[in-house]
């Protein structure tokens, strides 16, 4: 019988912004006590949308190719992972370069830190820290098969456009069906501010 | 248009390098008159992990990536308005980056304990023994003094020193201290590895345990020579020295390969930070979407540059121009923000486009929670 194939798919729409992802992310033992998914909001005076961002390993990576210490490497399953330690020089190249911005900058260890998609567990089948923990399935980490028969309203997608260029992931966004979009383009965003109902929540500035 | 050849380029620095060691090696030891031709093996170890090492970082400085720091580390370096504080800075991070591994210990204590011991083991025992292997170095009777030695260097004499002094005892035992150094470190390092989850996660046996095998291996080799002619009148002393050359020859030949490549690799850190003080001090980019710096646009347009001749087309339509000049909170709201647009209409939520001019940008939910920035660029990346 094959190997079940899982796979990352992220939903930001179904994201309730409760922090179990950060916490969980937070215990991982590659960057103890400081979490790698990224959790905003996106505009916190006028919604509560957030935004959970992990790293979506790109096919190929712009972090590593622009990296001048070659300290960015992907393993044979496409998991891009977190600098090298003896290589990474703290340049910042990785963490402007990534179209998701995905990278942080450990200033004082000199070292670039990102998610590894949990490389240790991930690697033997386990789900990452978040996916395990993300109450609303806005991190889900299962098979295809899975993912379509609890979602038949959704269906991923791992083609991002950025202009004139294209980006495809390991992780998969999930859209709606009916749009079937070949890619998603993130430029189309540019102007919004933030989603959800009439509600305005009108929070003063700091 | 000129054409670039990277292999000839590269082939052709091994070749003037090892060449150029090669002219120093006779000159140094005059004329080979001071070399040990019992350790020409260790020689031409060293002559091709000297080509080895000098193709490899030949290859890696014409990646683009690599070619734009070089070029602009050694550019602001010397650029004159900053070039005495970049010589000050020089020797402070030298000193403290370089000579006590200040970033190592921020990246963990024991971690730095054991690389610090490695290092000063291996640094103390390459100023002895390649002198010495080159016969650069050498040790002579003084003439009409049987009991007092005589430093020569590139065959000058240097001091004289008696020959039972504790001088001498510590001086000859060199490689006896770096050894007990590099042991010590080695252990820590293993011991450091079989038990941090983190570690054990990521390390691969080539990049990571063979190195400090190597190490170790070259290390006990080598004080089982000194325990052979001190303490048991020379027993397999030859079995030893051929043990311990096989351990150093390997290591030689690995040297451009593997993880000791990052010796090489690291100043380059040096090069950085001298850039990201010019960029801290120089104009600003400011993001094309909500309007907050984010880096020095030098650093943007360098990456531009960078991205356009790796083959990445990020241009954008419009008053945009490039992705680059978006900032990184900002690209991750885009995401989000597409996705949502993707599904408008199938829950009735609005999207709000039209409250401000420009977007505001995104906030961490709880930044005290083990999310927030990991340093002051994490927060002028971040915004915070």
């Amino acid at each position: 019988m094959p190997e079940a194939q899982y796979e990352f798919f992220i939903d930001p729409s179904r994201c309730i912004g409760c922090q179990s992802c950060v916490q969980a992310c937070s215990e991982c033992d590659t960057h103890k006590g400081q979490a790698m998914i990224h959790l905003e909001f996106v505009n916190r005076h006028y919604s509560t949308q957030t935004a959970p961002v992990v790293c979506m390993h790109c096919d190929s990576p712009t972090c590593a190719e622009v990296c001048p210490a070659d300290a960015i490497k992907k393993t044979p399953d496409g998991v891009v992972q977190t600098a090298r330690k003896p290589r990474c020089i703290a340049c910042n190249n990785c963490v402007l370069a990534c179209p998701f911005g995905v990278p942080k900058m450990n200033s004082g260890a000199e070292l670039m830190m990102k998610c590894d998609m949990c490389y240790d567990r991930t690697s033997i089948g386990k789900a990452p820290m978040c996916a395990s923990v993300c109450p609303s399935g806005a991190l889900y980490y299962g098979t295809r098969e899975q993912i379509e028969a609890q979602r038949p309203r959704s269906m991923p997608v791992n083609q991002f456009q950025f202009g004139q260029q294209t980006i495809s992931t390991k992780v998969h966004m999930m859209v709606p069906r009916t749009a079937q979009p070949e890619h998603i383009d993130v430029l189309s965003a540019m102007h919004d501010h933030t989603s959800g109902h009439d509600i305005f929540l009108m929070m003063h500035d700091e | 248009m000129v054409k670039r050849h990277p292999v000839r380029k590269a082939v052709l620095w091994g070749c003037m390098t090892t060449i150029s060691l090669a002219i120093m090696i006779a000159v140094g030891s005059r004329d080979l008159a001071h070399f040990d031709a019992a350790l020409v093996a260790y020689t031409f170890a060293t002559l091709f992990a000297t080509f080895g090492i000098t193709y490899r970082y030949t290859m890696w400085l014409q990646r683009p990536p690599t070619a734009m720091y070089w070029k602009r580390g050694w550019q602001m370096f010397f650029k004159p308005q900053r070039l005495l504080t970049n010589i000050r800075n020089l020797f402070t991070r030298t000193s403290s980056d370089f000579a006590a591994n200040r970033f190592i210990w921020k990246r963990g204590k024991l971690r730095w304990l054991a690389h610090w011991f490695i290092m000063w083991g291996c640094i103390v025992a390459v100023a002895i023994t390649f002198p010495l292997v080159f016969g650069w170095l050498h040790f002579a009777s003084v003439p009409g003094s049987l009991d007092s030695y005589r430093a020569y260097l590139f065959g000058f004499a240097l001091f004289d020193f008696p020959v039972d002094s504790i001088f001498a005892f510590l001086m000859f035992h060199g490689l006896v201290w770096s050894s007990f150094a590099v042991i010590f470190g080695v252990m820590l390092a293993m011991w450091r590895r079989m038990r941090d989850h983190g570690a054990a996660s990521v390390q691969q046996f080539v990049e990571d345990i063979l190195p400090l095998i190597l190490l170790f291996a070259i290390s006990v080799t080598g004080v089982m020579l000194t325990a052979s002619y001190t303490w048991m009148r020379g027993y397999a002393f030859d079995f030893i020295a051929i043990l311990h050359a096989i351990t150093v020859i390997f290591t030689l030949l690995y040297m451009p390969f593997g993880k000791f490549f990052h010796i090489f690799q690291r100043p380059a850190q040096l090069g950085a930070t001298f850039y990201k003080d010019a960029g801290a001090t120089s104009e600003q980019a400011h993001c094309r979407r909500c309007g907050e710096a984010y880096s020095s646009r030098m650093h943007v347009e360098d990456l531009i540059s960078v991205q356009k001749q790796l083959g990445f087309r990020y241009e954008v339509a419009g008053e945009v121009e490039h992705y680059q000049w978006i900032c990184p909170p900002c690209r991750r709201a885009m995401f989000v923000l597409a996705q949502t647009k993707q599904w408008q209409g199938n829950f009735g939520d609005q999207m709000f486009s039209s409250m401000h001019e420009q977007p505001a940008a995104p906030r961490f939910g709880n930044p005290v929670i083990s999310e927030g920035p990991l340093g002051h660029e994490d927060q002028a990346n971040l915004h915070f």
